[in-house]
């Protein structure tokens, strides 16, 4: 006899082994409701709803496929990853096409591709493996080493110019440093000349990025032109009150008035229909989420998981941080996604590269001691 | 930090890094939550306010305006419906290839397209703009078959101004036209601008603009969902506009077709009015223009035309043509010296032909003079050395104050144009108008002999027709005075409830009434056996009149000759006349500019008028100039 439901008991064990069933439940809650909130924003013409459920039926294989590989071999992808990445950013600098003005993708014949999502995943995995291996000797000059390794592809994707990417990745980037033990008196130094050199700074941006500073500032300054989405979105929020205006009732939503509303702006048609209520749950949600990603990292067993774990975990928190605070109005518009919410299946495979990554990292944590 | 490594400390210090990320996580969402508070609950009313706004747009729907209708119900002015091509600019992608492919299929003008892009600046995208006016039927069927290629364009019926009888009382209908950034602020002023939303025309004059706020009715409108690209989405609400009210007039569309008829090519102006109500019967203002010129927006050439045309079609002579009365003056004076004591009806002058004041000699119009002259003879015979006597004894002061009292040199209140401002006052000497009217001070004083020529409505004189006309309704009224007025009563189409004007009189003289039975006996007189019995012989009722010549220029004592003068610098000829005389309906006072005497052309004119309103007789064509009134009757 063949024991069918013990057989099968074992292979769904297997399957789940490497599964953070906390971390799937928040991600999958999350989730939910952006997927119903992308059907808010695009049952009137697009219909996004479905192909987003397929983008997250990949990402969580993704997922799924990540979370089984043990750190030590998530190690071996660093460099590579990196060192491509870097190449393909050169690559973008050298023969990118230009869309809106901005040289950031790359054509590859039958698809392009846009190096700077690799980056990503891939600077926080370079730099948690270069601590790894300085571990032991871990000197000032090392933090050195990391700040180069984390500058040149920033300094690549800002060029672009992507600030809001080249935020991203360099923020990643700093997550780890930090975490690796960066001296506070440095840390320190760093944001007195930032405060210093923002003056500089200010005119090394582009215009548009000038702009978008200012409209922040005051966006009736220019309703039409940039200060439109923000205000928008803000009339979106606010009108959204309390317990908001109800599923499929957002007027800012659903007349259109809101920009990019599947995609960067999803988060004003969720509040406007959700109002304080829905927002409270959601970074309830979030912090669950940023919660168990910095659980884990404190339980992580090497300084490559842990950093890893952290500066993803962080990642997600400044995406959304962003996000949220671009589209309520108190952080200028740069081109950030909110996590699991937003449509787009590059995010979202990238969001679970990620989630994996934290998945291996807390199930074989004992497999390390041992 | 050292070059010792202890993993236990790095995991001690990366758990504290951990947690000073989690308080800075928690801070930051704290801030986020902060500010949703405030834009959801603390300014909550505020947003949700905004959103409506963006939301619904309220897109006003034009009421009719009001019609105008004479006295018997003759249409004056009223709507049609034609077909306009409009271009609602958020349904076109590209307006300017669009408007292009679209006039290969009808016929648009530059300035067809100049409105446009002007009326596009002015509106919102919502709504459609008219680029193509009164389509032809032919033209709207051609649209029609090639309308799939037009999305966003439209053929729709829009209301038009119109002015069924054309020139005819046009200078009393007025006329409306596109409103301007001066029409705005009047709008604003009067604190009509919700009322006036989706409006393009206003009244420009006459009627038109004197009763704008009545005539323009109460817009309604509907709310509408708009998406953000200002596409109508739904109706949520429709209140619909309230019509205009429309004008009863007290005018004769007849009398004044046959009025300005009467006028032929002569330029001059005639007010009739209905003595007992001060309601105008004709009022004409010659050459006339036809105000449906200006509905859809007068051409530049047509506006050029109408402007610089020596004859000022434009101007409406009758309250705003002043001219020095002439011989028409005298009766008022005659009235005048009854009425203040200084003189009898009888007391008579002997006239030689002149008179001397000082060292100037005035003249009398006819050679030798008119002999032993009284008040009666006086008018009939339109004797000037008897009114420069009486002028004299009476002093400027004197005539300035009766005069006022017959409403000489005073807007007379008349419902046309913009509140008074339509209206010209004229000039009724006294000294205390010389006194303002002059900055210098020897410019300043009154001269005696300035008096004398006053007598014969000559001097300083000058009055405009409508004036001269009230003030003959207040002779034959027996004294009691009435705002000449144009609208009889007003239909407000919400209640269907008439408002009459109210005749009002203004005030009563307290004239005595045996010295208006002197002047009314003189008047008729002058129509019998003086200078107006040619133009009305075989009348078959009694009119009282007088004529009239008023100097262009002043001749300085040379003989004045017909046929040598230039045409322009020919004397204005009047007319007064009230009839019948023992019971008047009707009075009147005619100026034709540059007619010469006014028994010559002005008085034939006064008796058609006269013959069709009480006869209901039709004349003929323009009316004669009688020239062989020049031999006889230049005594005026």
């Amino acid at each position: 006899m063949i024991d069918v439901a013990g057989t099968l008991r074992r292979w769904w064990l297997q399957a789940v082994a490497h599964i953070d069933f906390p971390l799937l439940l928040i991600t999958l809650s999350i989730m939910l409701i952006g997927l119903a909130t992308v059907n808010s924003a695009t049952i009137d013409s697009a219909h996004r709803m479905l192909s987003q459920a397929g983008n997250m039926g990949i990402a969580l294989c993704v997922m799924w496929v990540v979370a089984r590989i043990p750190p030590q071999k998530l190690m071996r992808f660093a460099i590579p990853l990196y060192v491509i990445g870097v190449i393909l950013l050169i690559a973008v600098f050298l023969f990118g096409i230009k869309v809106n003005g901005a040289k950031r993708w790359l054509p590859l014949g039958f698809t392009r591709i846009q190096p700077s999502e690799i980056m990503k995943i891939a600077m926080p995995l370079m730099l948690a493996w270069y601590f790894q291996k300085y571990e032991a000797t871990l000197k000032l000059k090392h933090y050195a080493g990391a700040a180069l390794l984390l500058l040149v592809p920033f300094a690549l994707i800002a060029k672009q110019p992507d600030l809001g990417t080249a935020l991203l990745v360099g923020a990643a980037g700093f997550y780890v440093i930090f975490f690796a033990g960066l001296p506070w008196k440095i840390i320190g130094g760093m944001i007195a000349a930032a405060a210093s050199a923002a003056p500089f700074l200010w005119t090394m941006l582009h215009d548009y990025q000038k702009k978008r500073i200012l409209t922040l500032i005051d966006p009736t300054t220019d309703p039409l032109g940039s200060g439109y989405h923000i205000i928008q979105a803000t009339i979106a929020i606010g009108s959204g009150g309390s317990l908001g205006k109800g599923y499929l009732n957002g007027t800012q939503t659903h007349l259109e008035f809101i920009p990019e509303k599947h995609t960067d702006f999803i988060f004003a048609v969720y509040s406007e229909e959700w109002g304080l209520l829905g927002n409270s749950l959601l970074v309830f949600l979030y912090t669950l989420l940023i919660g168990r990603g910095l659980m884990i990292a404190s339980a992580a067993p090497t300084v490559f998981s842990r950093l890893l774990a952290g500066a993803i975990t962080l990642g997600f928190f400044t995406y959304a941080f962003i996000n949220m605070g671009m589209v309520s109005g108190i952080l200028p518009v740069v081109g950030v996604p909110l996590p699991f919410m937003s449509y787009g299946g590059t995010a979202l495979v990238t969001l679970f590269l990620g989630i994996g990554m934290l998945m291996s990292i807390h199930t074989h944590r004992m497999l390390v001691k041992k | 930090m050292g070059d010792f490594h202890n993993p236990d400390a790095d995991i001690d210090r990366f758990r504290f890094r951990l947690g000073f990320a989690a308080i800075a996580v928690l801070l930051a969402f704290g801030l986020l939550l902060g500010r949703f508070v405030w834009l959801q609950v603390i300014q909550h009313d505020f947003y949700q306010t905004r959103a409506e706004d963006n939301r619904i747009a309220l897109i006003p729907i034009v009421p009719n305006r009001g019609v105008i209708t004479d006295r018997n119900g003759v249409v004056l002015a009223r709507n049609y419906s034609a077909f306009t091509l409009e271009i609602t600019p958020s349904l076109v992608p590209d307006l300017e290839a669009s408007i292009e492919a679209l006039a290969s299929v009808i016929d648009i003008q530059p300035k067809d397209r100049k409105r446009f892009k002007r009326l596009l600046d002015e509106a919102k995208n919502f709504e459609s703009i008219p680029i193509r006016t009164r389509l032809s039927d032919a033209e709207v069927a051609r649209f029609a078959a090639q309308r799939y290629r037009f999305p966003g364009i439209e053929v729709k019926a829009r209301l038009f101004r119109q002015y069924p009888l054309g020139s005819i009382a046009s200078h009393a209908i007025g006329y409306i036209g596109r409103i301007t950034e001066r029409d705005q602020q009047w709008i604003l002023d009067n604190e009509r601008q919700a009322n006036y939303k989706g409006t393009d025309h206003i009244g420009k004059t006459g009627l038109e603009q004197h009763y704008e706020f009545e005539l323009h009715g109460e817009t309604g409108y509907e709310q509408v969902e708009i998406d953000a690209g200002g596409r109508a989405l739904r109706s949520l609400k429709r209140i619909p506009p309230v019509s205009g009210n429309n004008l009863a007039l007290t005018l004769d569309a007849k009398l004044q077709e046959i009025t300005e008829q009467a006028f032929g090519e002569r330029k001059g102006s005639l007010v009739a009015i209905d003595p007992e109500t001060g309601g105008i019967l004709a009022l004409v203002s010659n050459p006339t223009y036809d105000p449906n010129l200006f509905v859809d927006g007068i051409t530049p050439d047509n506006w050029k035309e109408l402007n610089e045309h020596p004859s000022k079609p434009m101007v409406n002579r009758a309250i705003n043509g002043a001219y020095p009365p002439g011989s028409t003056f005298k009766p008022f004076m005659a009235l005048a010296a009854l009425e203040m004591g200084k003189r009898t009806p009888n007391q008579a002058i002997s006239d030689p032909g002149y008179y001397n004041f000082g060292n100037h000699q005035f003249r009398d119009d006819k050679k030798g003079g008119h002999g032993s002259v009284d008040m009666y003879k006086s008018i009939v015979h339109s004797c000037d050395t008897y009114y420069y006597i009486l002028a004299n004894d009476m002093g400027i002061d004197n005539i300035a104050k009766f005069m006022g009292s017959l409403g000489l040199g005073q807007r007379t209140g008349i419902d046309l144009g913009k509140d008074d401002a339509g209206e010209s006052k004229g000039v009724l000497p006294s000294q205390e108008w010389k006194k303002q009217r002059f900055k210098k001070p020897e410019q300043q004083k009154w001269y005696a002999g300035e008096t004398i020529s006053i007598g014969i409505g000559q001097g300083y004189n000058a009055y405009t027709p409508i004036q001269l006309a009230q003030a003959t309704a207040v002779i034959a009224n027996n004294g009691v005075m009435f705002r000449p007025h144009l609208v009889r009563h007003i239909t407000d189409t919400k209640t269907g409830e008439q408002r009459l004007i109210e005749p009002k009189p203004i005030r009563d003289l307290n004239l005595k009434p045996q010295n208006l039975e002197v002047i009314r006996r003189a008047m008729v007189g002058v129509n019998k056996e003086g200078t107006g019995a040619r133009a009305f012989a075989g009348a078959p009722y009694e009119a009282a009149g007088k004529t009239g010549t008023a100097q262009v220029f002043s001749l300085k004592g040379a003989q004045y000759k017909e046929g040598s003068t230039k045409k322009e610098l020919r004397d204005h000829a009047l007319f007064i006349a009230f009839a019948p005389a023992d019971k008047p309906k009707i009075a009147l006072a005619v100026l034709v500019e540059n007619g010469g005497f006014g028994a010559q052309s002005a008085a034939p004119i006064a008796r058609m008028v006269i013959d069709y309103y009480l006869l209901g007789k039709l004349p003929a064509g323009a009316a004669p100039e009688d020239n062989s009134a020049i031999e006889d009757d230049n005594e005026e």
